[in-house]
């Protein structure tokens, strides 16, 4: 997994709740036995009319925010279908962040699976930051992971949380499966344990 | 033995399958079963290869195709699509070379992978059960803990058999009452998001309760629980009880003899203490719940069925405003409509919310002696080649066919817009499935979620329509 340490970038507004995945990337791109090129149909149903022509009103396909590297949003982003494909369209367009007032379970935890920091800070916060994006590439936004802030163009920091095990994964790009296969003796009891007390669960055809 | 604190039925199956905490609190959760289909698992054992990984446990693992797949005969001579062909194909190489037990696309068991698992008695009481798909929830009306998880996940599972995750917290949705006439399963589960908002679970695990969760059989369960996540929880529950015990003694593969007998005692303490403590409870009047329907883009956007389209002009807060007007100008509403006044172009009757013999039944019922109406196309997918048996066996397809109802085969078809069944451009639906966001059944087209009795009264009046005034006739 890619390490996200700190951040500095075009932010682009996305004055919108309930951000759905399948917003995010339709099913219809779904189809792919791959991870990378999933960017192309981020937000496909608002970038583009009949999956072609570019809708010049989305704010991705606005200079600067073509370039933009973090995403703001508002209440319950990511909602809706597990895809992970959700964070790889975004990563694959180039956003490594995302803030909003809070976020749906699956899409938050998918994030930090793939090197994409989600950052929750209160909705007025949000909207602040939305302003200084509406600047544009002169007033980038720093996300700090190590430091767990937020630096606006103005140079204000604001502290955000950010669960310690996944900060640890994220600064540090580690695959959790390595980690939880150093607990692999304990698996081994936790199995030979429910065999005994729970028959029924193995062996069913 | 020492007194133990009261526990929810959530906190008896985390505490059972907590192989070890972490320092920090996270817990290494063991996964008793793990579900897979064709989409979400490509990328997972493309990883497993990369790493030099096995499955640590293929017979706790299934996998079945159901997404991607076309719901007509098309499919017995191959599948046409280019892309959908690849990704089933993959799925096929992956579960060969490693030895996941596969139920093909001609098998009659293949279905949709949330109908699957109950009817084939492999989801059963007291276990984790996770698969790369939101509405995992579904799982938990068998009294299991039962959740979504993303494509890293399903790989973590499937090389360590556990995940890593946080306690969630406890909430408790208490629907107390006899359900009115015309209501289901469907419409108390529209109700409770029309009432805590699609991110009101959030963080949490939502447990069901109340003698009018208590009385729904399992399907209807399955359709409370299988909508928890669109509440936003990670998973929804009910207790396991006779219902359920009876639900699985039919079912092909469940425990069997001694065995089951076993599992039943264990399966008895499940149920949650008296006196646990909830961090969230919220209570619903079963008898106040009308027919519902969807009427914007999101579920919680929902309505009884003799509401009117609301005004967002009427809306004080200035983003919800906003939020209101965007989604009556894609539905193509007028404000103060009448719901029932919606003409619809498609009825769609499936999906892992409502596709079991029950909901089928329930259609039928309705269509039993009518036609559907001038203009109206109407399909029925059954969620399972197990459910299209049982329905043909009962004549249900014949009632449904000669009504002017499509009777295809199964799999998750129209509910998201992925395989040859969508909906064009302002396409108008009447729909069972789970998602009304916009283009979720195709670019453009425009979702009401109702129950299987209210989307076979739509088709036949041509319209929404309240399904109070569809009563059956002749009986089924």
């Amino acid at each position: 997994m890619q390490a996200f340490t700190s951040l500095t970038g075009i932010a682009a507004p996305l004055p919108k709740a309930n951000v759905d995945t399948d917003q995010i990337i339709p099913a219809r791109f779904l189809k792919s036995i791959s991870r990378a090129g999933f960017g192309k149909h981020l937000f496909a149903n608002f970038r583009f009319k009949d999956d072609r022509e570019e809708n010049p009103d989305f704010v991705l396909n606005q200079e600067p925010y073509r370039r933009a590297e973090i995403l703001i949003a508002f209440e319950n982003f990511g909602c809706g279908s597990s895809r992970e494909h959700a964070p790889w369209a975004l990563m694959d367009f180039g956003i490594r962040c995302v803030i909003a007032p809070d976020f749906a379970d699956i899409f938050h935890n998918n994030c930090f699976k793939n090197g994409l920091l989600p950052v929750r800070l209160p909705r007025a916060v949000c909207e602040q930051l939305m302003e200084d994006a509406r600047l544009g590439g002169n007033a980038r936004l720093t996300i700090d992971l190590e430091r767990q802030v937020v630096v606006r163009p103005n140079g204000e920091e604001i502290p955000f949380e950010v669960d310690p095990l996944r900060r640890h994964l994220l600064l540090n790009g580690l695959d959790d499966i390595g980690q939880t296969l150093q607990h692999a003796t304990a698996i081994d009891s936790y199995e030979a344990m429910q065999r005994a007390s729970q028959p029924w669960l193995n062996g069913s055809p | 033995m020492a007194e133990q604190r009261p526990k929810t039925l959530f906190d008896k199956i985390w505490d059972a399958h907590v192989v070890e905490t972490l320092p920090d609190g996270t817990a290494l959760l063991y996964i008793d079963l793990h579900l897979t289909h064709e989409v979400t698992t490509p990328q997972a054992y493309d990883g497993l290869r990369a790493a030099g990984r096995k499955v640590r446990r293929p017979d706790l693992t299934l996998a079945v195709v159901d997404h991607n797949i076309a719901t007509d005969s098309s499919r017995r001579t191959g599948i046409v699509d280019p892309e959908s062909r690849l990704q089933v194909e993959t799925l096929e190489r992956n579960v060969a070379e490693f030895g996941v037990p596969y139920i093909p696309l001609l098998d009659d068991r293949q279905g949709i992978v949330h109908v699957i698992g109950p009817e084939l008695g492999r989801s059963l009481p007291g276990m984790t059960i996770v698969c790369g798909d939101s509405h995992t929830s579904t799982h938990g009306a068998m009294g299991a803990l039962a959740f979504g998880i993303g494509t890293s996940e399903v790989e973590h599972v499937l090389a360590t058999q556990t995940l890593l995750q946080k306690p969630a917290k406890n909430m408790q949705v208490l629907v107390e009452g006899d359900l009115a006439f015309g209501c289901t399963g469907k419409d108390i589960t529209l109700a409770v998001i029309g009432r805590i908002g699609t991110a009101g679970g959030t963080g949490h695990v939502i447990e069901y309760t109340g003698d009018a969760i208590r009385r729904l059989d399992m399907a209807g369960r399955m359709t409370v629980c299988n909508m928890a996540i669109e509440a936003g929880a990670r998973a929804g529950m009910v207790a396991p009880d006779e219902t359920t015990f009876d639900y699985i003694r039919r079912t092909p593969n469940g425990p069997k003899g001694e065995a089951f007998e076993q599992a039943l005692r264990w399966w008895r303490t499940l149920p949650t203490d008296a006196g646990a403590r909830f961090d969230k409870v919220v209570k619903l009047d079963a008898q106040a719940i009308a027919p519902q329907v969807t009427w914007g883009t999101n579920p919680e956007a929902v309505l009884p069925i003799t509401g009117l389209v609301p005004n967002p002009a009427d809306e004080p807060d200035e983003a919800k405003r906003a939020q209101m007007e965007r989604m009556v100008q894609y539905m193509g509403l007028t404000p103060g409509q009448r719901l029932t006044d919606l003409k619809v172009d498609v009825v769609f009757i499936g999906s892992c919310t409502n596709s079991r013999i029950e909901d089928i039944r329930a259609a039928a019922a309705i269509a039993r002696g009518r036609k559907v109406a001038d203009g109206v196309r109407a399909m029925v997918v059954p969620g399972s080649g197990l459910v299209k048996a049982a329905a043909e066996r009962e004549g249900l397809d014949r009632i449904l066919q000669e009504a002017g109802f499509e009777w295809r085969e199964a799999g998750c078809s129209m509910c998201l817009g992925m395989n040859p069944d969508k909906l064009t451009p302002g396409q108008r639906c009447a729909s069972t499935s789970n998602r009304n966001f916009e283009g979720r059944q195709g670019p453009g087209g425009r979702t009401h979620l109702l129950s299987p009795a209210m989307a076979a009264a739509a088709a036949v009046a041509g319209h929404l329509a309240d399904v109070r005034d569809y009563q059956p006739k002749g009986g089924v």
